[in-house]
């Protein structure tokens, strides 16, 4: 026993005196330091929020009247093909793969992640594949929507559209280098103590994403490159005039993105799973169901694309066949949302911006899944499909869910990452503005979509100004929201107050360091001292009387 | 056991450890990262097999009139071929285990000239077809898949001299550490099943 131990310290460099700091100008670089990759990720995809944001507030600025007036009809196509395309590939994936860059390795006790150098690959991919995107507006962007579909995406402009496929393979291919380099992580570099269910959720949800990314986005890769050949040498692989089949294109393309919507959904529930325990000051309900069905919901996850494609031609026992297993993934989800309610029920909950953003992501979520249950339902589906329903079900799920998730995230490990504390105050509007531009934006697009209004047109009948005005006014709050969170973020980061090594008495291992981490993230190697969510248990009851307060002070005191 | 750990730490210098430290301090996950690698890649080619297999069985007349029928000897050698290749490969992994560099380098180029014959068979069919990229759906499908197969071979390739240049520097592989040997060779056995599912589907079926 003595020995071993030895000799794994023994093994340990000693950290020379002189610690290296990170300075500003490293965050520039091809840096292989995961923390580093993470908050260059998170930057990164949060610019190209504003920027989705903004192509957004002259949609809704156009649609606040019925004609089109504002911008023309071409441009409010180009406008939400970008939109889509930039917050799905340049802000909640890449968000996603921010978080768990950073947070993995330090989560499970490693100095960083299993191929750092792929890792900042995989990472600067991404503003190369955006700027790219973003150039189309030059050569006249892609007015297909994000979904690209042929026959209509090889009519609208050659040079835009092969833009928008060479961005997407580009940003696929750094999704799948993150994938690789996630799953090697958490398989392979745990602290030798942390067994599979020990673990944060987090990696559970990081390690059921990655592996949808490893499965779907080559097939949407496959898709993209049949669909370069029929755009620009002229194949007819989609294309019906020359006796080619647009069908297949949207099943490729769907068994890549509906996994997207969990490649976009799963690392936001790893992430609320972490927030709710700490501030609610009770143990995860239900650690294995939650961490499982991630697993559960990662392979239903690829038998449900064609739910997609209910009014394409699909014949009925298809139909049948995916309109049960899209209603059967609700159970899963189902599970993960009742696991954090009683998480929640009976806590000493601490009602700060991240438990609120957490709060607030359950009951967004809630909506946006049951509105999905609606949706997969074949004859509602019919009745509401390319209406503004499924615009205000994909934004409760994408917007209340992954974003508000991000939100919680960000209040949480913010005095983590820079070592500084946020101003809860701020937070607080921050999120209240938030909370109410999201609902005051989106749920008046339910009835909207009941109605019958189209999507992705520019132009609507004049009895739905009412409703559209109400969708433009919250989404002008929604604007307007994000200017406090922005300048807390730069005000706390530079000058706010300092944050301890663990400032939420939080148990899992990114904690045990300092706040911002050491370069090679813990000064000797870490121990688990209890599972990562025994919050309110005394965890050495048996031999000891110190209580997890008493067990955190000490570490506090070691780290600082 | 203990001292003689702690001896060899001591013996380095805090730099060279510190370098040492920053890349290989760990286990070598890198065969691990080839293989996760390696699924997703076949999830490509699975995607385009599965929308051939539908056209073929979503068109009435397939492949659509008018197409000129395969050739199937010269593919059929160049097959075997490239099978055959694979055996020869993993000749080489073996040599290297026994720390016979030479053996990896003959059997390495060997599997090289094999892969370059597969190539080069290859583009005289092509040149010798009758048909072009965009007759037809069925030889739209055609290039498409022969030729990525064929980038593919051609990254296999390059693989192979990559490791022949490597292993000139005396000890870069040996029995201990022949990451780059094992790699290739996992690469083009993968390469090699795709040919023999991309021949069944386009060739035979
Ligand atoms: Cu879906």
């Amino acid at each position: 026993m003595t020995t071993q131990t030895e000799v794994s310290t023994g093994a340990q460099p000693p950290e020379p005196e002189v610690e290296k700091q990170r300075t500003w100008r490293d965050y520039f670089t091809f840096n292989t330091d995961h923390k580093v990759i993470g908050i260059q990720y998170l930057v990164t995809s949060f610019i190209f929020y504003l920027i989705g944001g903004a192509l957004a507030g002259v949609m809704r600025t156009e649609l606040a009247t019925p004609n089109p007036n504002f911008v023309q009809p071409e441009f409010y196509n180009r406008l939400f093909t970008m939109h889509g395309t930039i917050m799905i590939f340049l802000w909640i994936i890449p968000a996603g793969a921010g978080f768990a860059n950073y947070l993995i390795p330090l989560m499970i006790g490693a100095k960083d992640m299993a191929f750092p150098r792929l890792n900042a690959v995989a990472f600067w991919i991404i503003p190369i594949g955006g700027l790219l995107l973003l150039g189309s507006f030059f050569v006249g962007a892609p007015q297909a929507g994000w979904t690209s579909y042929p026959p209509l995406s090889l009519l609208t402009g050659k040079a835009g559209e092969e833009l928008w496929i060479l961005s997407v393979l580009l940003l696929g291919t750094s999704s799948i280098l993150g994938a690789i380099n996630f799953v090697t992580t958490i398989w392979k570099m745990r602290v030798p103590s942390m067994g599979w269910n020990d673990m944060p959720l987090l990696c559970w949800s990081m390690l059921a994403t990655s592996g949808l990314i490893l499965i779907g986005t080559p097939v949407l890769a496959a898709a993209m490159i049949l669909l370069s050949f029929d755009l620009i040498v002229g194949t007819t692989f989609f294309n019906p005039t020359g006796g080619g089949d647009p069908i297949v294109y949207q099943h490729m393309f769907w068994f890549y993105s509906h996994p997207a919507v969990y490649i976009m959904i799963l690392p936001f529930f790893g992430i609320i799973s972490e927030v709710l325990p700490v501030h609610a000051r009770k143990p995860i309900f239900a650690y294995r169901a939650i961490a499982y069905s991630n697993l559960a919901i990662s392979f239903l996850g690829l038998l449900v694309w064609a739910h997609h494609m209910f009014t394409s031609g699909t014949p009925g026992w298809l139909r049948m066949f995916f309109m049960a297993t899209t209603m059967l993934i609700a159970v899963p989800t189902g599970i993960k949302v009742f696991s954090w309610c009683a998480t929640l029920w009976g806590g000493k909950i601490s009602l700060n911006s991240s438990m609120l953003f957490g709060m607030g992501f359950i009951s967004a979520f809630l909506i946006g899944g049951l509105s999905g249950v609606m949706v997969a339902s074949v004859p509602f589906d019919i009745h509401v499909h390319d209406t503004y329903f499924i615009v205000a079900h994909l934004h409760y799920v994408l917007f209340g869910g992954s974003v508000l998730g991000l939100f919680a995230g960000i209040y949480h490990w913010f005095p983590k990452m820079t070592g500084h504390m946020l101003n809860e105050t701020w937070g607080r509007i921050h999120f209240a503005l938030t909370f109410i531009g999201l609902n005051l934006t989106f749920l008046p697009m339910h009835e909207l979509g009941l109605l019958g209004m189209n999507r992705r047109i520019a132009l609507y009948d004049a009895e739905f100004q009412l409703l559209n005005l109400v969708c433009t006014a919250g989404s002008y709050l929604l604007a307007v929201s994000t200017i406090p969170f922005l300048v807390n973020a730069i005000w706390s980061w530079i000058r706010g107050r300092q944050a301890s090594g663990n400032p939420w008495k939080a148990l899992t291992l990114e904690w045990q360091t300092s706040s911002p981490p050491a370069i090679e993230n813990f000064d000797e190697e870490p121990v688990l001292w209890s599972g990562p969510y025994d919050y309110g248990i005394d965890v050495l009851s048996a031999d000891s009387e110190e209580s997890v307060e008493e067990l955190l002070s000490e570490v506090q005191a070691d780290v600082r | 056991m203990q001292g003689t750990t702690t001896d060899e730490y001591q013996t380095n210098s805090p730099q060279e450890v510190e370098a040492a430290a920053e890349h290989e301090e760990h286990e070598d996950y890198r065969m691990f990262g080839v293989v996760l690698f390696l699924i997703a890649e076949s999830f490509i080619f699975l995607g385009m097999f599965v929308a051939f297999v539908i056209y073929r069985s979503v068109v009435p007349v397939w492949p659509p009139e008018g197409t000129p029928e395969l050739e199937l000897l010269l593919p059929g050698i160049n097959t075997i071929i490239l099978v055959s290749s694979s055996f020869v490969m993993h000749r080489g992994q073996s040599a290297i285990k026994n720390n016979d560099t030479s053996g990896l380098r003959v059997w390495f180029a060997i599997t090289a000239v094999m892969g370059a014959i597969f190539l080069a068979g290859q583009l005289y069919e092509y040149s010798n077809l009758e048909f072009g990229l965009t007759t037809n759906l069925f030889t739209s499908s055609f290039f498409v898949l022969t030729g990525f197969h064929g980038l593919h071979v051609t990254v296999g390739l390059l693989l192979i001299f990559f490791v022949l240049i490597r292993s000139q520097q005396p000890g870069h592989y040996s029995s201990e550490s022949y990451f780059g040997v094992e790699a290739s060779e996992l690469y083009w056995h993968f390469v090699d099943v795709v040919w023999v599912i991309l021949f069944g589907l386009v060739y035979l079926l």
